[in-house]
């Protein structure tokens, strides 16, 4: 990453010294742009800078966290894990990780079979999974939080109030999300390459997990990461599943803490926000190129 | 393609020949074929069994038909598709498409099922149910009736009662009714032990009062036979249901008054009179649900501002993000600014923020009394950003603003670059300004790529629920409505609300929204595929 940043900056820098104008007309031409990019960040760093000292102001409540960096204290970081915050952040990590899991296996299989076999209903099937994709799963919430109810009777370890039934309904989504992202990627992957390993006497399985899997390893991560930022910021279904405090997820479990405005402790919730901000801001900025690319292709950040 | 099919060998290698004529055609038979790789499936699909044949046993016990029904079918497709050599894509179908089958699909189904009826708080149920609920809910003490000595037994944690009945021993809890216990020890006419359960005394029972008081032990499973309920831990008495129903003409009567009443239309059994016993039951309602949002005069006002207000903040969220992020995209497109880098990489810092985090300190920061906007940017102002109807609308969209612009920044960035030079630098030859360009070139090539973009951001937006509920949870509310529902509401938010948040849940209105919503969302993805041409690709 550091060797493309001076790739590319030195032939940049290099026409900006040429043909830069000076004086007046580099206010005019370029030095604006500096005045409005300074502006715009600051105004995209204040909410960021004010949560962080909040977070570090001890026993902090709303008006004692206006006065930024008054103190610096990590008082509330130890508090955090006295309390339910440790369990809601390794649920969050628990049901993010085996939801990533299980849409990049789950989807990766269904773009292999889309991809590489010649089935009936294969056409119907790409059109059908395309027609799902246009509706959000979160928008039958109700119906998911009645299925659940019915379920919880004969398995009432994916019913309501249970991590594993969260899992199993976002689960649900994988397919008609991430399908058709996969699809396009397996099929740029030759298909002589498979013809060849079935020449040798591979099996098919042997060819998706030996051959194809690891050919299309970075979409795979792709997904996997995508997954999981969505799966984080996920709040309406997990809300809807989740009714017990120990089993909350970050987003539910936080929410509780900032919306209690009168014994809200804000501090804590601030230092809560800024743990619970820090995997997904560095796996966000690691992956700000696949992401982007990701989002073209017609998927929304949560 | 056809050539390399003609090369493959007839069979895999490792097949020697037949052995038996009746094997001659099994060369990759599993029984002789045992790989790491079919242990493995054989390992999961015995497992996926044993939990498919444990949901059909519970199915069975609760009597959950459509869950045992799926159950079967799946198992069946299962097993067939992983042991058959045909079904290959199948193999890596099912175990997706099984998810996607229930947890979307048929969520989906359910929630224009449940539009239909009248499934809620008071009807959540069948009719067997609330003829149940009913004649618990109505047993008195039966005049007259003799007292029985009880004893107070516990197991597991599971309170029951044990008394003496006609001399027998009986011992029920609330889950069971009153079952013979014939090895109980009988002394006088008090049970003083029985075996696998443990007596409590005075002391454990005045610690469980409350729980006692309240317990209700049946004669059987027939509601109608009553129950023995005990006040002071050592006394029984016998409770009847004063409304008794009748199976054969489907009515409750009450045996005090004498007053019948008939199962209504509307899923309750209603007396001549009017006076209506709960809980009812589930019944369709036909279209009742998706008119009342028109015709309830408490609902419609303010399902017509939502549904505008819903339509206005997608609308002019994507028009704000957008004119935001195509501006400074444009303002950094110029190779010869010093530290383009570091400017993208902290403008996009919003972005990467989850977005729920960034809605709940907003919230704090916009706090009227205490907020960080008020007290120090503005020098201890008092303005209700988030508690007056116009201002808070304006905040959810500034907010949105702020979370949304470096997504358009980015985007627009990539196209911008897209665009060839050549292009611009012919136009810029042919004497167009810098306005012309814009207008005429650099905006109808860039929309090219961005609107299907723009197009899913407004859907994402017609339904962040996310966002208003963790900044003003819809509020500042309206007066007056049947349903909380407030200014700044979503469609999707008043759907949450109408089903989980107004005290009488109403999963049958909540539903028949969410079916509009639908409808909406499906019409706008329609047009974004439209016009990726996405449909033709396939």
């Amino acid at each position: 990453m550091a060797s493309t940043v001076v790739d590319r900056e030195t032939p940049s820098t290099v026409v900006e010294r040429d043909g830069a104008p000076r004086g007046r007309r580099w206010w005019i031409e370029i030095g604006w742009r500096h005045v409005v990019g300074i502006v715009t960040i600051v105004i995209c760093i204040v909410p960021l800078v004010y949560v962080l000292s909040a977070s570090l102001n001890p026993g902090g409540t709303l008006t004692g966290s206006n006065q930024l960096f008054r103190t610096i204290d990590l008082q509330n970081y130890r508090e955090l894990f006295e309390g339910n915050y440790s369990s809601w952040f390794a649920n969050s990590i628990v049901i993010c990780t085996v939801t990533s899991i299980g849409t990049v296996l789950m989807g990766g299989a269904a773009a292999y079979a889309f991809s590489r076999f010649r089935f009936q209903g294969r056409q119907g099937g790409l059109t059908a999974l395309l027609i799902v994709q246009m509706f959000p799963q979160m928008l039958a919430f109700v119906a998911i939080f009645l299925v659940l109810l019915s379920i919880g009777d004969v398995f009432p370890m994916l019913g309501l109030n249970s991590r594993l039934g969260l899992i199993a309904v976002y689960l649900g989504g994988a397919l008609g999300v991430n399908t058709f992202l996969m699809y396009g990627f397996f099929n740029t992957v030759p298909r002589e390459l498979d013809e060849a390993a079935k020449i040798d006497g591979a099996t098919h399985a042997q060819i998706f997990w030996t051959i194809i899997l690891r050919l299309v390893a970075p979409i795979l991560a792709v997904v996997g990461l995508l997954s999981f930022i969505g799966t984080f910021g996920e709040f309406i279904i997990a809300k809807v599943v989740l009714q017990r405090p120990d089993e909350f997820t970050l987003a539910v479990g936080l929410y509780f803490w900032a919306a209690d405005e009168r014994n809200a402790r804000w501090g804590l919730f601030a230092a809560g926000a800024v743990l619970a901000a820090i995997p997904v801001v560095l796996l966000f900025l690691a992956l700000q190129r696949y992401i982007v690319s990701g989002l073209t292709a017609g998927s929304v950040k949560g | 393609m056809t050539d390399q099919q003609t090369l493959e060998p007839p069979a895999p290698p490792e097949a020697p020949g037949p052995r038996s004529p009746r094997r001659s055609r099994g060369d990759g038979s599993h029984a002789r074929n045992f790989s790491a790789g079919f242990v493995v499936k054989l390992i999961l699909v015995a497992l996926v069994d044993a939990l498919g044949v444990y949901g059909i046993l519970a199915a069975l016990a609760v009597q959950s038909w459509g869950i045992l029904a799926f159950l079967v079918l799946a198992l069946v497709a299962v097993n067939w598709i992983y042991f058959s050599k045909r079904a290959v894509p199948g193999k890596y179908l099912i175990p997706g498409l099984l998810f996607l089958l229930v947890y979307q699909l048929f969520v989906m189904a359910y929630t224009g099922y449940v539009a239909f009826t009248n499934y809620g708080d008071g009807h959540n149920s069948t009719k067997a149910d609330a003829v149940e609920a009913i004649s618990i809910q109505n047993e008195t003490r039966v005049e007259g009736s003799p007292t029985l000595p009880l004893t107070v037994v516990q197991r597991d944690g599971e309170l029951g009662f044990a008394v003496v009945q006609d001399g027998d021993a009986e011992v029920g809890t609330a889950e069971e009714p009153f079952t013979a216990a014939d090895d109980a020890t009988v002394e006088g006419e008090r049970v003083t032990a029985v075996p696998g359960w443990e007596v409590l005394g005075f002391a454990q029972i005045a610690e469980q009062q409350a729980a006692i008081t309240e317990l209700r032990v049946p004669f059987s499973d027939d509601p109608s036979e009553g129950s023995v309920r005990t006040q002071d831990g050592s006394t029984g008495y016998v409770y009847q249901s004063t409304l008794v129903y009748d199976e054969a003409t489907d009515t409750f009567t009450d045996s005090a008054t004498g007053e019948t009443y008939t199962p209504s239309e509307s899923g309750n059994f209603v007396s001549e009179d009017g006076d209506v016993l709960t809980p009812g039951w589930r019944v369709g309602v036909g279209l009742d649900n998706f008119t009342r949002v028109f015709t309830d005069s408490r609902l419609a006002g303010p399902f017509a501002q939502i549904t505008v207000w819903t339509f206005a903040f997608a609308f002019l969220s994507v028009l704000t993000t957008f004119a935001v992020g195509l501006f400074l995209a444009i303002v950094f497109n110029d190779p010869r600014i010093r530290g383009r880098k570091v400017y993208r990489s902290l403008l996009i810092l919003p972005y990467a923020f989850p977005g729920f985090l960034s809605a709940l300190v907003w919230k704090g920061m916009l706090n009227e009394r205490f907020g960080f906007v008020n007290e120090v940017l503005l020098g201890g102002a008092d303005i209700g950003w988030l508690t007056s109807p116009w201002l808070a609308k304006l905040s959810i969209l500034m907010v949105n603003l702020w979370l949304g612009f470096p997504y358009m920044f980015i985007v627009c960035t990539g196209a911008l670059q897209a665009i060839p030079a050549d292009t611009i630098e012919a136009a810029k030859i042919d004497g167009a300004g810098a306005w012309r360009i814009f207008r005429s070139m650099t905006l109808p090539l860039l929309m090219i790529s961005v609107a299907p973009l723009l197009i899913a951001s407004f859907a994402f937006n017609f339904n962040n629920f996310t966002l208003i509920y963790m900044l003003t949870g819809g509020g500042p509310n309206f007066v007056g409505t049947p349903v909380v529902v407030g200014h700044t509401d979503l469609l999707i938010s008043m759907v949450y609300s109408v089903a989980f948040e107004s005290g009488n849940k109403q999963y049958g209105l909540a539903s028949a929204l969410s079916i509009l919503i639908f409808i909406v969302v499906g019409a706008i993805s329609y047009v974004g595929f439209r016009r990726t041409r996405k449909l033709e690709e396939i």
